[in-house]
């Protein structure tokens, strides 16, 4: 049972902001304190810095586990570690076999770098650390996968995030003479959906608990993101992956998308964005007609879930009305529908619904049929529409947690979905750290003539075929924009020079 | 202002504030002509110009940007600030059309066009200062696009060679309905016989935010009505890129030991009114230590942004951070000490454990006073308290966040709701905020609210002539609404009720 001992999630968040507030950094980690971003005028830099510290982040209730003291020998030859019945996910030596057998360092390489050659994409590149004593260590690079993979051994972290590229080495920073030179050049456009905002309209669970009904807004959103991404903005590698818990991520890794500015990010994630609120229980989805042709589309793709996944599985309105009540504009037929509610107050959710058309056109409507329709839209897209984390995708330089670490309260592996089979992604079947360790021992197969990998021993090896084809199709195009782009150099090359 | 010593140099010895001019070496010395009206300023000037022309041109803008600047402080609306910025704009940068027939055309453009240069050049050097200039520019820049003649705006957008692909017939008919929806057109015969381009999306950021252009496979569909929103962004790209190169140039500037002086005052005059906060609001005559347990009946005189919170933090027995940070600014702005203040949060907490409120609260409230964290310097006071401004440009709350101003982030359902929740139950009022809401002159509705939940107040001061005007001028400061409505509400009890004496806000 290796869910037993898992470590108290605390509250406190993913971001830079718990080093500074819990606890007290070693010599080693004063990094921590800076600011997430260089920003040349002081000013400006304090605020980011006590924002940050505000920052409980709410949205993200993970906290990574109190790992013990790491060991110091590095040990990256395959081990000789049994997992045993009493090994728990937390435990240094797990996790250590983790990054020794299972975690794909070669295509996360090439995933980050954009080449197979060792470049300043990912040796610019920011990795921060969770230590086991909860700290964040920010700024770390490394210049090769060999490299980082022998850190991840030695240090085990319990988890890391992905940073930005900079202009510079980030571990050089420091003695650069101006603090401009060291700036955030690049990275994903990454997008951050979590089960947290769903909370006040999903009946199934609370908190950090997800089932396989409450997972479908997460489906939902991706399909309505991943399928704007793409059509809309036409970027093409957008890698979707499970947060280890009850969310999932998404990082485009386009050209394109890596090097849009704060502005472009600001911009696109509130072309997504929708459902807002600064209030409780109201209305949260105010949009104009004639719908976008996103939101059209959109509400082509949720129409469906409405029907089963909210008015069936979630039944949200069933003893409690006042809500839809609330939604509906017009004041004759909500006083018929809450007269009609009132005498039968556990009417399912599904049938309230229908009431709505029938005792409108049963003559209790005063507004235009038109309006009811609006209005009836708009609900569907409060219960159904994508609720993104926008700050995530608003700036460059935002951290996130790395795909294929271990989420440090379930044990489970952060493995890619494949959005073309979003429907079949089930986040309680993705195994836990543990389970692919004692797969590895239970595999039977021969291993004379081809070397066989640790993860194709496991069930973790759909995922990583997923992902390496993933890299792939980045990598060709990557080449295929630099040939270009190179052709287009050598024709023009005075041009360049003015 | 500037240094005289640097304006008295001998006219004859000419400045020439061409930094590419290597570059430009047949243009040299050229004047040039300009057709237009309006600027891209791509190209720098190649002419002389005094050191004194050159001083007294970068002041002249400069004053017009710190005044257009002002008016987005002010939330004045585009029709307002047209309507303020006229005189200032023909007393400083006067820019008359082609059919003016003016003798001063040519020089006017001139100016125009060295004056942004100098600017320029003085405020590439920080981030802060390009990102402020670009904003100020691109404001002043759709000013003048909006006022220009309709014949000589499309002859100087046509000059731009804008790469423009338009959308063809064909392409136009299958995508009609999108296109429509996109823009919210009505099917009507106008619409049909709109024109569209088609462009990368990034060149209409704005566009895109609020979803009013159709999207396809990366490209926006921008209808001709909606032009100067690609022009305006076109502008503002060339610029940003501008100064960029401007900055990383700049090294080789400070070798004009004449200049560099200029430069440097003229940015350290532009520095940010950030702060609408003086000390004076933390110190009501007659209003004695607040305690924690006074926040409840003293959140009757707050503005509607920091009763949401409060109301929201009863609700909930929390707040989210961002809120948590507005609303702790505001309390410390009113007076509530350190001490009292965590005393507040502890207790309004209700359901966290004495354990994580230490660990996770305590310090951020402290480092809010300025009693840990950051450097030294800023440990004396802390924090200054949010003004309407900061608070109005903050990203818009999230799902169960409750921070901002209502008036902007509330539908305008809600708003209503909560207004009437405060006692606001005047119908004509709620019609009125609900209008001011809808023209984005959320800080006109605040202003407004106020007046009406204050009127008997306000008359009584007016009449017995105990306030001046300064004293009830337009509020643009959370902690001044407070303080002013304490001392309304309080008249006549000892407090004389002089708002701001002797220290004014600034704004
Ligand atoms: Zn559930």
């Amino acid at each position: 049972m290796p869910h037993s001992t898992a470590p108290d999630p605390m509250s406190a968040g993913d971001s830079q902001t718990m080093s500074e507030t819990t606890i007290k950094p070693e010599p080693s980690t004063q990094d921590v304190a800076m600011e997430d971003a260089p920003s040349p005028a002081g000013d400006n830099k304090a605020k980011v810095e006590l924002e940050e510290l505000f920052d409980d982040n709410d949205s993200d209730q993970e906290f990574p586990s109190s790992v013990p003291a790491k060991s110091e020998e590095d040990l990256s030859q395959p081990t000789t570690f049994k997992i045993s019945d009493t090994s728990t996910f937390s435990d240094p030596d797990v996790m250590r076999a983790f990054y020794q057998r299972l975690f794909p360092f070669r295509h996360f390489f090439q995933w980050l770098n954009h080449s197979a050659v060792p470049g300043p994409d990912f040796a610019h590149r920011e990795f921060a650390f969770t230590l086991a004593n909860g700290a964040l260590l920010r700024y770390q690079s490394f210049p090769t996968a060999d490299v980082f993979r022998k850190h991840c051994i030695k240090e085990v972290p319990p988890r890391f995030d992905i940073g930005p590229v900079y202009s510079t080495n980030p571990r050089d920073r420091k003695s650069l003479r101006k603090a401009s030179a060291f700036r955030a050049t690049s990275r994903e456009l990454v997008f951050d959906i979590d089960m947290n905002d769903y909370d006040e309209i999903r009946t199934c669970c609370t908190g950090a608990k997800v089932c396989h009904k409450c997972w479908t807004f997460i489906t939902m959103a991706i399909k309505v993101v991943d399928t704007a991404l793409r059509e809309d903005f036409s970027f093409k590698h957008i890698l979707w992956v499970y947060s280890g818990r009850r969310g999932a991520h998404a990082w485009v890794s386009d050209k394109k998308a890596r090097e849009m500015d704060d502005n472009r990010r600001r911009s696109l994630a509130g072309y997504l964005e929708l459902v807002r609120g600064g209030d409780q229980g109201s209305k949260r989805v105010s949009i104009r007609r004639p719908l976008h042709p996103h939101l059209e589309r959109s509400l082509n793709i949720l129409k469906e879930h409405f029907q089963t996944t909210i008015l069936a599985e979630q039944d949200p309105w069933a003893e409690k009305s006042e809500h839809l009540l609330n939604l509906i504009p017009d004041a004759t037929l909500r006083a018929a529908l809450q007269k009609k509610w009132d005498s039968s107050p556990s009417r399912p959710s599904a049938s309230k619904w229908a009431d709505i058309d029938s005792v409108a056109k049963s003559g209790a409507l005063s507004k235009t049929s038109r309006e009811l329709l609006e209005a009836k839209q708009d609900i569907v897209l409060e219960y159904t529409y994508p609720r993104l984390d926008a700050d995530v995708s608003k700036k460059l330089n935002h951290l996130l947690k790395s795909p294929f670490v271990v989420h440090p309260a379930t044990g489970r592996v952060c493995v890619p979905i494949d959005p073309k089979r979003v429907e079949e992604f089930d986040p309680l079947g993705v195994p836990t750290v543990t389970e692919l360790l004692k797969e590895i021992d239970e595999w039977e197969g021969e291993e004379d003539e081809k070397k066989v990998h640790d993860w194709e021993k496991t069930s973790l090896k759909p995922y990583i075929d997923y992902y390496k084809t993933f890299v792939s199709g980045l990598l060709r195009d990557e080449k295929e924009q630099m040939s270009v782009k190179r052709e287009r150099e050598e024709q023009h090359g005075d041009a360049m020079d003015f | 202002m500037i240094r005289h010593d640097y304006s008295r140099v001998d006219p004859k010895r000419r400045a020439n504030i061409d930094h590419k001019k290597k570059q430009f070496a047949k243009a040299e010395f050229a004047q040039q002509h300009y057709d237009h009206r309006l600027n891209f300023y791509t190209l720098p000037p190649t002419a002389e110009i005094t050191l004194e022309e050159f001083e007294t041109w970068a002041i002249n803008r400069l004053k017009v940007l710190s005044e257009l600047e002002a008016c987005s402080f002010r939330n004045k609306s585009p029709e307002e600030t047209a309507e303020y910025m006229t005189s200032i704009l023909n007393k400083y940068l006067p820019l008359r059309s082609n059919t003016s027939r003016s003798q001063a055309l040519q020089e006017e453009r001139k100016k125009d066009h060295y004056s942004h240069y100098i600017l320029r050049l003085a405020f590439s050097s920080t981030e802060d200062l390009r990102r402020r200039f670009s904003r100020l520019e691109t404001m002043l820049f759709r000013l003048r696009y909006k006022e220009d003649d309709f014949k000589e705006r499309e002859q100087f957008v046509k000059s731009l060679n804008l790469e423009w692909e338009e959308v063809g017939e064909a392409e136009k008919r299958e995508l009609r309905d999108q296109l429509l929806a996109a823009t919210g057109g009505k099917k009507s015969a106008a619409g049909e016989e709109q024109e569209w381009c088609k462009v990368d999306w990034e060149r209409v950021p704005e566009l895109v935010e609020q979803r009013r252009v159709f999207l396809r496979r990366g490209k926006a569909y921008v209808p001709q009505s909606q032009q100067m929103s690609l022009v305006v962004a076109e502008f503002t790209k060339w610029l940003d890129d501008a100064l960029e190169l401007t900055a990383r140039a700049l090294p080789r500037l400070d070798e004009d030991d004449r200049l560099a002086p200029i430069l440097a005052h003229l940015s350290q005059s532009f520095t940010a009114p950030e702060a609408a906060y003086t000390s004076s609001d933390a110190s009501i005559d007659g209003l004695s230590a607040i305690h924690a347990n006074a926040i409840d009946s003293l959140s009757e005189n707050f503005p509607l942004c920091m009763r949401n919170l409060h109301m929201n933090l009863r609700a909930n027995s929390h707040l989210k951070h961002y809120g948590r940070l507005q609303y702790t600014l505001f309390l410390k702005g009113i007076g509530l000490s350190l001490e009292e203040c965590i005393v507040f949060w502890r207790r309004s907490f209700k359901l966290m454990t004495d354990d994580k409120f230490q660990k996770e609260y305590r310090y951020n409230i402290r480092h809010v006073y300025g009693d840990v964290g950051g450097d030294a310097n800023r440990r004396g006071r802390g924090y200054t308290p949010y003004s309407c401004q900061k608070i109005l440009t903050e990203p818009l709350p999230g799902p169960g966040q409750s921070h901002g101003c209502p008036y902007r982030t509330f539908t305008p359902e809600n708003l209503s709701a909560l207004l009437q929740r405060v006692g606001v139950q005047d119908r004509n009022v709620l019609k009125t905020v609900r209008e001011d809401v809808q023209k984005q002159r959320y800080h006109v509705a605040c202003n407004r609210v106020f007046e009406y939940g204050h009127q008997r107040e306000i008359k009584k001061v007016r009449d017995e002539g105990s306030w001046s005007a300064t004293d009830l001028d337009t509020i643009v400061h959370p902690n001044t609404y407070f303080k002013r409505s304490w001392l309304l509400k309080h008249l006549g009890e000892g407090n004389a009720g002089m708002v701001g004496d002797d220290e004014k806000m600034e704004e």
